[in-house]
């Protein structure tokens, strides 16, 4: 086992990318290791994995479809770990942003795309923002502890959602689901391939990624906001109001989970329905923290999730059920979490590789 | 029926009263948990994954043995080893405990979605299993009021009740528990003193596994009699409110357990003694998620936590 000091005292470059991929890469082997444990061939798994993903035009096109909402509550659960809270609470957020863009996009009917768009986007951002702020506030006020608050409010999103589906607005016979919203409000598509499209919010959330880029490394607010994640004592003695930050963060973090939620709404769905947003948000986390926080990070991070996630349908037809991405992500958060144990194995990995060397070089001199 | 007459009937029958006991039962055992980790130093949001995990293991053994009690040891075992995880990491490699606790809860999720299909062969839940027995008192059965409430209730409510008062005893009566409290809000100065920080910590973890198992248990095969996949549905976290408005303290998370319980126990009984249909009663289901929030936010008193929960500890 390293020290702490050696740990922390590498300052290798490289080491925000190889922790997370090589998080990725183990947990991965041990899911191989669990597929073969029920009697299936991993290799064969994950080659029906990546033909899911990237095999045809059409997996191409789920794929992209979800990593628009992937990247977006990514992004959310990283501003919010940059200003060093942890908002587990991007599912709940993202059904407020669903819920209402769904509300005001059903009477955007006599309204021209051009409002009824950004407005509908505008509403599902505030519903997520306000979502989260009810989370930020009670942590600044009372110092409720932001986990815990968001999940209840996950929750209570959740059957918020199944009360409107089931009561005032459903529509229809079989599952329950909300009447579809008005056309202007639907983001049209930006590619159509055979049955299934690329929804244009990818790009949006592409533009979202690059604004908080910029916010978080050029403005006072991102400035101020890092500063009480970084140390919020030292940040406080500096003059910045943790109490404020606190709430803005969540604001912003919520906003864009709702945004993620709206989308999905706008371009996807074009309805809510119980559960639509179908764990986005907790897979989140785990593009955060591949993406170590950091936004252009997390757009690639969150295409990696969104190929396991399209992949593991497939995997389903050759006999292994999808959960095993859960099982994965919850291994490369672990080590992630535990990032000592990844680069205590890297140092050692290359101080065994200069020992060979010098070794060889004094093999080199004797003979 | 009107909603004052319905909460004032429901409060007069015993029927509530052991429907807000038993709601109680995997918050008291979860809690306690908690506490124990807690108290030590560590932090243990996991609570929701060890005990679905729990419970799953469970009913796995008895699926296949048929013996409720092997179950019982095997989930326990399995909480036990969950946990561990999260200990190593958090003791030994001073891991974010949030964010590793966040790990085993989706780990434990995963395990359980996988193998649903390959044990049972139907994912969402599992067929009725055989369910720990109850314990009948005949004479207390006969006693009005009280009889139906506790003549004949499930054996778990006597495991919680042996493991509030053992919890209770062993942290404020015994010198384990001295050092225990003593590490969770000072771990240098318990150091100092020879106390072996690691191990009171290890320790702690891992009774919260072997609890949070207890607490998953007690809802699959203690009362309903199957394992449903969304099982425990939010409780691992209401027991972390329930540890909070307890003040880390045993005896207290149990009262704490009792209000949620009976908040659980009244949507229970108005929803089955008014006429309501069926989207009044999902809302009326927010209930406990509604006052977990007023509890955590403070505004049921304030309580103070460990000192040094959360933080890990390193020899300098």
């Amino acid at each position: 086992m390293a020290s702490k000091t050696e740990v922390t005292n590498v300052k290798n470059k490289w080491m925000s990318f190889l922790v997370p991929a090589l998080a990725v890469l183990v947990s991965l082997l041990i899911a191989a290791i669990i597929i073969l444990f029920i009697g299936q061939n991993p290799i064969k798994a994950y080659g029906v994995m990546l033909k899911g993903a990237f095999g045809s035009r059409i997996a191409w096109a789920d794929n992209i479809t979800k990593m628009t909402s992937l990247l977006l509550t990514g992004l959310a659960v990283g501003f919010g770990f940059r200003a060093g809270v942890f908002n587990i609470g991007a599912e709940g957020q993202m059904a407020m942003g669903g819920i209402f863009a769904m509300l005001v996009g059903l009477n955007m009917g006599n309204v021209p795309p051009v409002i009824a768009i950004p407005l509908t986007i505008l509403v599902g951002m505030l519903g997520g923002a306000f979502w989260a702020s009810i989370a930020g506030w009670l942590k600044a006020q009372t110092g409720a502890h932001e986990v815990i608050t968001t999940i209840m409010l996950n929750w209570i999103a959740y059957h918020l959602t199944n009360y409107l589906v089931s009561g005032p607005y459903t529509v229809g016979i079989g599952i329950p689901k909300s009447p579809e919203i008005a056309k202007s409000a639907q983001l049209p598509p930006l590619l159509t391939a055979q049955a299934s499209t690329v929804p244009s919010g990818i790009i949006i959330a592409i533009v979202a990624a690059i604004v908080i880029y910029i916010v978080l490394d050029k403005t006072t607010v991102g400035y101020e906001v890092k500063a009480v994640g970084f140390n919020p004592y030292a940040a406080e003695y500096g003059g910045i109001s943790i109490s404020k930050n606190v709430v803005l963060t969540m604001a912003i973090s919520g906003a864009l989970a709702g945004l993620a939620g709206a989308l999905e709404v706008m371009c996807v769905h074009h309805r809510i329905f119980g559960a639509f947003t179908s764990d986005r948000g907790f897979d989140g986390i785990t593009i955060a923290l591949i993406g170590q926080n950091n936004p252009i990070g997390i757009i690639f991070s969150s295409f990696l999730i969104s190929s396991l996630r399209a992949g593991s349908n497939s995997m389903q037809t050759v006999g292994v059920p999808d959960d095993i991405i859960v099982i994965v992500q919850g291994i490369i958060i672990f080590f992630v979490a535990a990032d000592r144990i990844i680069k205590t194995w890297i140092i050692k990995a290359s101080k065994l590789g200069k020992n060979k060397n010098s070794q060889t070089i004094k093999g080199g001199e004797e003979a | 029926m009107t909603w004052i007459q319905a909460i004032f009937t429901a409060l007069s029958t015993p029927l509530f009263y052991k429907l807000t006991i038993l709601s109680a039962l995997p918050l008291v055992f979860a809690g306690i948990g908690g506490v124990y980790s807690e108290i030590t130093g560590v932090t243990n949001i996991a609570l929701e994954g060890i005990m679905k995990l729990g419970a799953f293991i469970a009913a796995v053994f008895i699926f296949y043995t048929g013996n409720p009690w092997i179950g019982l040891i095997m989930g326990m075992i399995g909480g036990l080893v969950l946990a561990f995880l999260h200990a190593y990491v958090s003791i030994e490699w001073s891991a974010n405990q949030i964010v590793s606790a966040t790990a085993l809860i989706l780990i434990a999720q995963g395990i359980v979605g996988f193998l649903m299909k390959p044990i049972f062969g139907q994912e969402g839940q599992t067929d009725f299993l055989t369910k720990i027995p109850m314990v009948k008192i005949e004479p207390l059965k006969n006693v009005p009021f009280i009889g139906e409430i506790f003549g004949e209730i499930s054996a778990f409510f006597y495991i919680a009740i042996g493991v509030i008062l053992f919890s209770w005893f062993l942290l404020y009566k015994t010198p384990l528990g001295l050092r225990m409290r003593a590490v969770g809000e000072n771990p240098l100065a318990a150091d100092t003193l020879g106390v072996n920080v690691k191990g009171i910590r290890y320790f702690g973890v891992l009774m919260s596994g072997v609890l949070a198992a207890l607490g998953g248990m007690y809802i699959a095969i203690g009362d309903v009699g199957q394992f449903q996949e969304l099982m425990p549905a939010g409780k691992g976290f209401i027991a972390l409110a329930a540890m909070i408005l307890g003040n880390w303290n045993p005896v207290g998370t149990m009262w704490a357990a009792l209000l949620f319980g009976a908040a659980d126990a009244m949507n229970i009984q108005l929803q089955t003694l008014m006429e309501l249909p069926s989207e009044t009663k999902a809302l009326l289901n927010l209930l406990p998620f509604v006052l977990t929030i007023i509890v955590v936010g403070g505004f049921i008193g304030k309580t103070r936590s460990p000192a040094s929960s959360g933080v890990p500890y390193e020899k300098e």
